[in-house]
């Protein structure tokens, strides 16, 4: 069965949660994929760390009238989807620590991401 | 080699879709297959039919549309993306009351899952975007 061939997939994620798209279709994407039972990996770079603040804040009433989507983040448990990895320089040049994100993560320097980059069957950068 | 293209850009706006049609052409000419292109993001815009540039410009979208053609290739938008995009097919058009339909010949629409069985049956997956 082809179904059963299982690959590495890692999603990149690079960019501000809002401005653009990019981060949310990027998290749609993961979750469809989840239903394909591979072996998923979560990187956050650059802006991309921004992706995992706590109490973000964007209604109309309190913020910029988008649709917050970070509480999704905290749902990707129960989809198995656990290993979320996030660049250590981005995000102390970022001013943030591990307890500014609202989910369990790992934190990898630029050897160690470098090196669960080098691992994977496939890299989706978004 | 077998090749998956995700092509995450938009026409005209971004080099993303030209260096996708451009990978994607070279690969097919040096005997590769490409197992299927599949459009993300703005990347949905290159199947508008609707697409006029300039004269004197490229075609992009019919560049996709003929290259599609001969090399009998599986174009796929995504169709959560193209419909808060405005870009629709016969059937998405009649099934959300809408009044036209813009994709262009060779393209057809589907769902995420069609990304991610191109990341699994592909040798290799090429991302174009910013």
């Amino acid at each position: 069965m082809e179904d059963e061939v299982i690959k590495k997939f890692l999603y990149v994620n690079r960019k501000a949660p809002y401005g653009t798209i990019y981060a949310l279709e990027s998290l749609e994407v993961v979750l469809i994929g989840a239903a394909f039972d591979q072996d998923v990996s979560l990187a956050f770079i650059d802006d991309g760390v921004y992706q995992l603040k706590k109490n973000q804040q964007t209604s109309v009433s309190s913020g910029i009238g988008v649709k917050d989507f970070s509480k999704t983040y905290r749902a990707l448990e129960g989809y198995d989807v656990e290993k979320l990895y996030v660049d250590k320089k981005s995000m102390e040049e970022r001013g943030l620590s591990e307890d500014d994100f609202l989910v369990d993560v790992q934190v990898f320097d630029e050897a160690q991401m470098a090196e669960l980059m080098e691992q994977q069957d496939v890299v989706l950068s978004f | 080699m077998k090749f998956g293209i995700l092509v995450n850009e938009g026409p005209y706006q971004h080099q993303a879709s030209d260096s996708a049609y451009q990978f994607t052409k070279a690969a097919l000419e040096k005997g590769h297959e490409i197992y299927r292109v599949f459009f993300y993001h703005d990347g949905v815009y290159n199947a508008s039919r609707l697409t006029v540039p300039p004269q004197d410009d490229r075609n992009i979208v019919n560049r996709w549309s003929d290259l599609g053609k001969e090399h009998n290739l599986d174009m796929v938008v995504c169709i959560a993306a193209a419909q808060r995009r405005g870009l629709l097919d016969e059937n998405e058009a009649k099934r959300q009351g809408k009044d036209a339909n813009n994709i262009a010949e060779g393209f057809r629409i589907s769902g995420l899952g069609q990304l991610i069985e191109a990341g699994i049956q592909s040798e290799r997956m090429m991302v174009f975007g910013d």
